[in-house]
Order: structure tokens, then sequence, then C-alpha cells
């Protein structure tokens, strides 16, 4: 990248750290500014002020730091090991779909040819992490919410799929960096100078990915698993300490690939269309940076606004209406690649 | 015994025998569930039991009193200013209007009648304390269904209102203004002016709420069809105010009842709508709001200069007699019934109280429905539960 | 009224957006404060001069949180070859806010004027027996007590109180 001559191990450890600090920072990241900043401005209110001194920084690092030294507690008649592993399981599924997420030109820690195929398949490892934890937790409402939750997270997979399909077909490839590079080379009805970032062409794949996402999350307004905990325990009941951390930061971090994924397949990730080579891996995060941080507001406003879903409703909406939708516009996206 | 086994029934048994488990492990059928008496969604300590098979549920039975104070007892030891300080706390939302019956009730017995200009204004002050609960409700009611703004916004413009009262009374939930013959104090400068400011921000409020909820296809989704009461049946029950205004049935006390206050000089609708369910009763209440705020304005244009108290003894001793006054307060109806036997404090008083009333449909309402829908008719049905326990 | 009628999803994600864009309504308290108004009920003021012992404010309290206590004493006669005065005088008048539920009944019953009320709300402690306040402290809030404010239009003036 730099002409330096980095070994083999150097550069595997420089990927592991980044990797695993992704996670945290993003996580902290987005509920600073989503959940704590802007969800109170919304709501009028300032949100917290004083940790930290300036407008509450400090605030979810200190909560990060509360719930791990709290102790870890098990219920009885749980299955330890199934317990214990169900958060790493969220975690881990998380982690693994950054190995492909570029941020530049050679900032990708993988670079594989099925990089979409590859993203897709490992984030929904997260629904096996769901039913471990219901199961696991030796009580009955647990395990309904889980089924309810893992019944969900599997209905959404297929619009997600349908957004991805699409955006995949225009640009002939499954490797990401690949479409970051169509995104930035390729003209859209002749005018070159913006590139051809394909909200433009697939704006209903962007729609139902980030509304698939926003399942995916469990995010209002499909959080009926969660809420529930309202009245029947949710699939997290159990949790207390450092493991509701994990699944926490699972979910913010989830949040933060989610976006990620979509700023590279609709907005053009890393690239911006006059900037090339090295000029481009010194910017190419904080771009990647910019247009994660505007899907992730559109999908946190409408978290904030919309009341949620009842589970039966939300079936429906995926079933009827939104994978009809993906249908039709992957129909409509093979026929114009194919006919102009 | 076969001597081979027999793959095809082996596999076949493996796989009914592994549904039964799961059937063993699922099976929720007549779960007892508790919801309550702490609980977000029930608006206090309310208990809900309720029996579900799965999603549905069977019956279910409110327990009520874990917030009764006793008000009943209470009042027979104390006087009659005692008493009105106390029963501000029984519907705390709607604070003022709690007051009102029970003056009104001690002046009937004493045949007095309060000045035109203190009728006025504890008209103004009911009318608020009627918004005030309203635009909480508009709030909390989108909280109940999962959005987490609007319960902020019902919060926040509550705020002026509440400002509004303390500036007149000193207090911002529990007035403590009437006093039998009329009211504590007159008005303070500029209340007026800014009165009709605030009133103007409610209706924006209002508008807001409209957009922000009730036309959220979400929302709609989620309410409409949810918890219908038909008129009769909720009559029946003794569902009374908005409730049973959203099932169709026109019966307002402000109009219909004996005239008190300053209600028969005023012009104002009584909102009503057919369908019966959840939404109709937000509907109600919205519309209810607005018809508050162009009341109160009616009545500011209309305020009558004079005295706010009547001629009354310094120690009152109210004759003896018996009164029941009841009214449209925002929960419902609530009256009084008030015995004396010539004391400076009432022999005995019997509360009725809206909520009350309004839980009693509970167990015939919520027969059949999914779970996630009971929190949003108990949300719908809008109890307090100091009025429900008192 | 006519209102532009989009769905109701995008009006009320509009509306969300212009409330982030507007300053939020949050008064940070400590550090900035907000004014009651004065009428505010905060705390009872005690005005010891005018106070005859005549123990209608601890009678009417709901609550019973008004302690007193005082004996008579003897006064020169006031003219020559008048009788001997008895006064009464004030040893203990202790308000309980532990108790108090800010009802005013007995600022309202004191035909002497020697209760009044202040708008002043910060005395929170961290033992509840400090908030048995006596009449020296009543005294002290005495100082806080705001100017009656003027009356609406069309309020009858002249009335006292």
């Amino acid at each position: 990248m730099l002409a330096l001559e980095i070994g083999w191990g150097t550069t595997l450890a420089i990927k592991t750290l980044v990797v695993l600090m992704i996670i945290p920072l993003g996580a902290l990241i987005l509920g600073y500014v989503f959940l704590l900043k802007m969800m109170s401005h919304m709501q009028s209110r300032l949100g917290p002020m004083d940790p930290g001194g300036f407008h509450g920084w400090f605030q979810l690092i200190g909560d990060g730091m509360k719930f791990i030294q709290k102790e870890d507690i098990m219920p009885d008649g749980a299955d330890r090991r199934v317990f214990a592993g169900a958060p790493a399981v969220v975690l881990i599924s998380t982690f693994l779909v950054f190995l492909v997420i570029p941020m530049g030109p050679d900032l990708v820690v993988k670079d594989l040819d099925v990089g979409v195929f590859y993203a897709l398949a490992v984030s929904s490892l997260s629904v096996i992490g769901v039913l471990m934890a219901g199961w696991a937790s030796a009580n009955k409402y647990a395990l309904l919410g889980a089924l309810r939750a893992a019944g969900q997270l599997i209905a959404y997979e297929l619009p997600l799929l349908l957004a991805v399909t699409g955006v995949v077909i225009q640009a002939g490839t499954m490797n990401l960096n690949q479409i970051v590079i169509q995104q930035q080379e390729n003209a859209i009805f002749g005018v070159d100078w913006i590139g051809n970032p394909y909200i433009l062409t697939q704006f209903v794949g962007f729609a139902l990915f980030i509304i698939a996402a926003q399942a995916e999350l469990t995010q209002t307004p499909f959080d009926m698993p969660v809420a529930e905990s309202e009245l029947v325990s949710g699939y997290m009941v159990e949790y207390t300490g450092f493991r509701f951390l994990f699944f926490f930061m699972g979910e913010f971090g989830t949040a933060f690939a989610f976006s990620a994924i979509a700023a590279t397949l609709f907005l053009g990730g890393y690239a911006v269309p006059w900037v090339h080579g090295d000029a481009a891996n010194w910017i190419g995060p904080f771009v990647l940076f910019g247009k994660l941080m505007l899907v992730a507001f559109l999908m946190f406003w409408a978290r904030f606004t919309y009341p949620r879903l009842r589970e039966d409703q939300l079936q429906a909406f995926a079933w009827k209406f939104l994978i009809p939708i993906g249908l039709a516009n992957l129909l409509f996206t093979a026929f114009f690649k194919v006919a102009l | 015994m076969p001597s081979a086994p027999d793959f095809e029934l082996e596999r076949s048994a493996m796989r009914h025998l592994a549904d039964a488990q799961i059937n063993v492990e699922l099976d929720t059928g007549d779960m007892i569930l508790n919801l309550g008496p702490q609980h977000p969604a029930t608006h206090g300590t309310l208990r809900l039991v309720v029996r579900l098979d799965g999603e549905r549920v069977l019956a279910a039975d409110p327990v009520i009193g874990y917030m009764h104070r006793g008000y009943e007892k209470l009042t027979e030891f104390r006087t009659y200013p005692q008493v009105t300080t106390l029963i501000n706390r029984i519907d705390w939302l709607s604070s003022f209007a709690n007051e009102v019956p029970f003056v009104h009730a001690a002046e009937t017995l004493m045949e007095v009648a309060a000045p035109p200009r203190a009728q006025a204004i504890r008209t103004i002050l009911t009318e608020l304390s009627r918004i005030s609960t309203f635009i909480l409700f508009l709030g909390e009611m989108g909280l109940q269904v999962g959005a987490l703004t609007p319960a902020f916004y019902g919060f926040r413009d509550r705020e002026h209102v509440l400002n509004l009262i303390e500036g007149a009374t000193g207090g911002r939930f529990h007035p403590n203004f009437n006093r039998i013959g009329g009211l504590k104090d007159d008005l303070p400068w500029g209340w007026v002016s800014e009165t009709r400011q605030v009133m103007r921000m409610m209706l924006d409020s209002c508008d807001q709420f409209e957009d922000l909820v009730a036309g959220n296809e979400i929302f709609l989704q989620r309410t409409k069809g949810i918890g219908v009461i038909p008129g009769e049946i909720g009559a029946a029950y003794g569902v009374s105010g908005s409730n049973l205004r959203a099932s169709g049935v026109d019966w307002d006390l402000r109009r219909d009842g004996p005239p008190y206050l300053s209600y028969p000089e005023l012009d104002f609708k009584v909102w009503t709508h057919p369908d019966g369910d959840s939404f109709s009763r937000y509907w109600v209440r919205l519309q209810e709001t607005r018809e508050s705020v162009r009341m109160v304005l009616q009545l500011l244009d209309g305020l009558p200069a004079g005295p706010v108290m009547a001629k009354v003894p310094r120690i009152i001793k109210v004759p003896e007699g018996e009164a029941w006054v009841e009214v449209e307060n925002p929960l419902g109806q609530m009256g009084y019934y008030v015995i004396s036997k010539g004391a400076t404090g009432p022999f005995r008083v019997k509360i009725r109280s809206a909520s009350f009333s309004n839980v009693s449909i509970l167990p015939w309402l919520l027969r059949g429905v999914y779970v996630p829908d009971v929190v949003t008719i108990l949300a719908s049905l809008y109890f307090i539960l100091g009025d429900i326990d008192r | 009224m006519a209102r532009k009628k989009l769905p109701g999803l995008i009006g009320g994600l509009g509306i969300t957006f212009k409330t982030m864009l507007k300053p939020a309504v949050t008064v940070q308290y400590p550090h900035e404060k907000e004014e009651p108004p004065t009428r505010a009920r905060g705390v009872i003021a005690l005005k010891e001069e005018n106070c005859t012992v005549c123990m209608l404010c601890a009678r009417s309290c709901p609550d019973w949180c008004i302690y007193i206590e005082g004996h008579k004493e003897k006064r020169p006669p006031r003219r020559e070859g008048g009788r001997d005065r008895t006064v009464s005088v004030l040893d203990r008048f202790d308000i309980d806010y532990a108790l108090c539920m800010y009802c005013g009944i007995c600022v309202e019953v004191c035909p002497f004027d020697a209760l009044h009320w202040s708008p002043e709300f910060e005395y929170s402690e961290h033992s509840i027996a400090r908030l048995l306040h006596d009449k020296v402290k009543l005294g002290e809030w005495e100082l806080t007590v705001p100017e009656p404010e003027p009356l609406e239009i069309g309020a009858e003036t002249g009335k006292k109180k």
C-alpha cells in the first residue's frame, strides 16, 4: 500500500486487530451518535451531557465498563456451554462480515470473489445464535421468543438476498471491491462525472435492503421479539452482565456491518469518482464511514419514528409484500441488463 | 421384532418422536401469565391475570386494589377544605376535574351558588386539565404500540398547560383551587393572553399527533379492529366517557346531564365514532382535545368580571342532607354522593370513579385476543390506577 | 383544515426530522434553572410577629404536620391605669415538610397573615429529620416570599387575599 515491505505475519496481525477493533468502535459510534444523541434530539431532549464532560461521549464506554464488572449469572437448568456460546456466535458472525468489506482499493482483509455471497451467508449465522440463546435459557417464554425471532430473521433474509442480487446482476460480479470500482468507473445514461452508484437504478433494491436490514437487526418497526420482553420474555431475558453486552455489541455491530454493505453496494463504498490510486487508500475509510453513517441514519430514523408491527403482520409484510417486489425488481434488472 | 431394521418405519417413528418432544417442550396450553402489578404496559399497579393458550388469551382477570388509599374513609374525618385537598389525588393527571363535582355537591347542600366568574374559571381549568391529560394520552398510546417518540412529545406539550395551571393555582398537579362558594384566588395578570398562546400551541400539537401517530399506517394496522366494544355492551358494563363515545353512543354529561359549571352557555360538539375499536378511542380523544381548546377560547372571550367567591361563613358547616353530582371527567363519568350531618366535614362520601367501571369490561373484552393486542387495548381504554383504586 | 396528505409513514418521518433540527427543550438543572411562577407552592414561610398562637393552622392541616407550642405571658398595660395584658408567645412552630402535602390550607386559614407561600423548592436534605423546619428556618424563608402579583382584568380588586 505505501510501498512498504510488510511481512505476512505483520499484515495478519494488523488485519486481525482492525477487525477486532471495528466492532466495538462501530457499536460505540453508532450507539452514541444515533441512539443517544439523534434519538434524543428527535424527542426534543438532549441525551447524556455530563459523562466525560463534553456532551456525554463517555456514557456508552461507562455502560460497557459497568456490564463487564457484573456477576456472571446463569439460570439453574440452563445448558452451560450453549448458553455461553450463543452471544459468541452472534458476535463472531458479525466479525466475519467485516472480512470482505473494502475500505480502499487495497484495504480489504480478504478480497473474495464471492464476497457478497459470503457476507450474506455469514451474517445469517446469527440466527443460530438466537436459537441457541432461546433453547439454552431453560425458560419456556425465552424459547418462544427465540423461535419467533428466528422466524422473523429467516423470513427477512429473502428480501435482503433479492435486493442484493439486483446489484450483482447489474455489476456482473460478486466481488465487493469490483462492485465499488464498477460504480466508480461506469457512467449512467452517458453522465459519468458521478460514476454510477447503484442506488440510482436500484432504488427499489436499496429500499428493500434497508427494510430487510432493519428486520434482521430486530429494530422497530420489527422489534416484536425483543419488545415482547414487555409481556413475554424475549430470547435475551436470561442474559445479564457481559453476555448481554455481547448481544448489544452484536446488534450495533451488525447495524454497522449492514450499513457498510449497503454503502458499498448502493452508494459506491469507499470510492469518490475522481480520486484513484493511493489517494483513494487514504481517504477511502473516511468516505466509507460517511456513506455508512448516512445509511445508518435512515435506519435509525425509521426506528425512532414508527410503532412496531405485530408478529403475524410482520411475516405477512415480508412474504406477501417485500418478496414479490424483490422478485419484480430482479426481473426488471435482468431485463434491462440484457436489453441495454 | 424384525431381524433387519425397517429403515422407513424407524425414520418416520423417529421424526414423530422428535415432533412430540418439541410439542411437549412448547406446550404452553393454559399457561397463567401475570401482567403486573409492576409492568410498563399497565398504567400503574394493575395486575392482569391472563390464561393463555399459546398466543391467545382464554380468560383475563383484572386484580385491583394495589393502590387503595382509603379515600372514602379518609373523608369521614376531614373538613370540607381538607377533603378538597385530598381528592385532587384520585385521578392525578386531571386533578382539577376531581375537585369540581365534590365542591358542586357541597354547594348544592349549602344552597350557595358560585359567582359566574368563578364558574367560568372553573370550566376553563377543567378543560385545561382535560387537554393536559389527553395530550399525554395521545403520546403515550404511541409508546405502548412501540413508537418511542410520541410519548416525549406528549410530555413536552403538556408542560405548557401545567405551567398555566401553576400560574393560576400554585400547583402543577394538585391545584387545590376550588372552595365551597367559588375559587381560592383570581387569575394573575396576563394569564388570559398566555392561555390563548398555549391553546394555539395545543392545536399544533394535535396536528402533530395526527400526522405522527394517527396517520401512521403501522399504527392503524395495530389498532383498527382491535378491542371492539359494541355500544350496548359498553353501556351495560358502565364504560363511560370517550370510550363509550368511540363506540357510537352519543352521550356526554356536559351536554346531556344536569347543568353544571358554564357548559350550558358553551357551544361545543360531542364527538363520536361508529367503530368502537382502539383506533376510534384514540381518534375521539384527539378530536375532543381540539374541542376543549375551542371551548377554552370561547370561555376566555366571554370571561365575566366580578368576584370569584360567594358570601360564605368562615367556618363552613354544611347543612344536613344528601347530594349526588356526576360530571364528565376526562376519564369518564365521575360522581360524588355526599351525605352531610351538619358538621364541618362530610359524614360519608361515596366516590364513583370512571376507571373502575371502564376496567370492569376487561374480562369480556380480552377473550380471544392476541397477547400483543392486550397492551394496545389497555392503552386505548386509558385508565388511571388512582381512579380505579381510590 | 386543509393540510397536504402525504402517506402517514412519510409524514411521521418529517415530523421527527423537523423536531431533531429544533433546539431541545431540556433545562439542564442544576446548571440552568427555571423560574417557577409567583404563586408556586414551594415552601411555607412564617412571620413570627404576626402569630398569636391561635392554632387555626395546626388544626386545619389535613396531615397534622404543624407543631405549635406557646405560653401566655403577662405584659404591663399600654396606658396608665389599664388592665394587665396577656399575650401569647410562640415557643415552637415547626412544620414537618416530610408530611406536608403543600395544600395551602394553613396559609389560607391564618387570620393574622402570618404564613406565606414562597416559590423556593430547593431544600432537599439527606436525612428526613432535617425536613422539620423550626421557626427560625421558617422565618428565613420569609425573605424569599415574592410580592403578590396584580390580578387579571375583570377581577374584583380591594378584596383581602
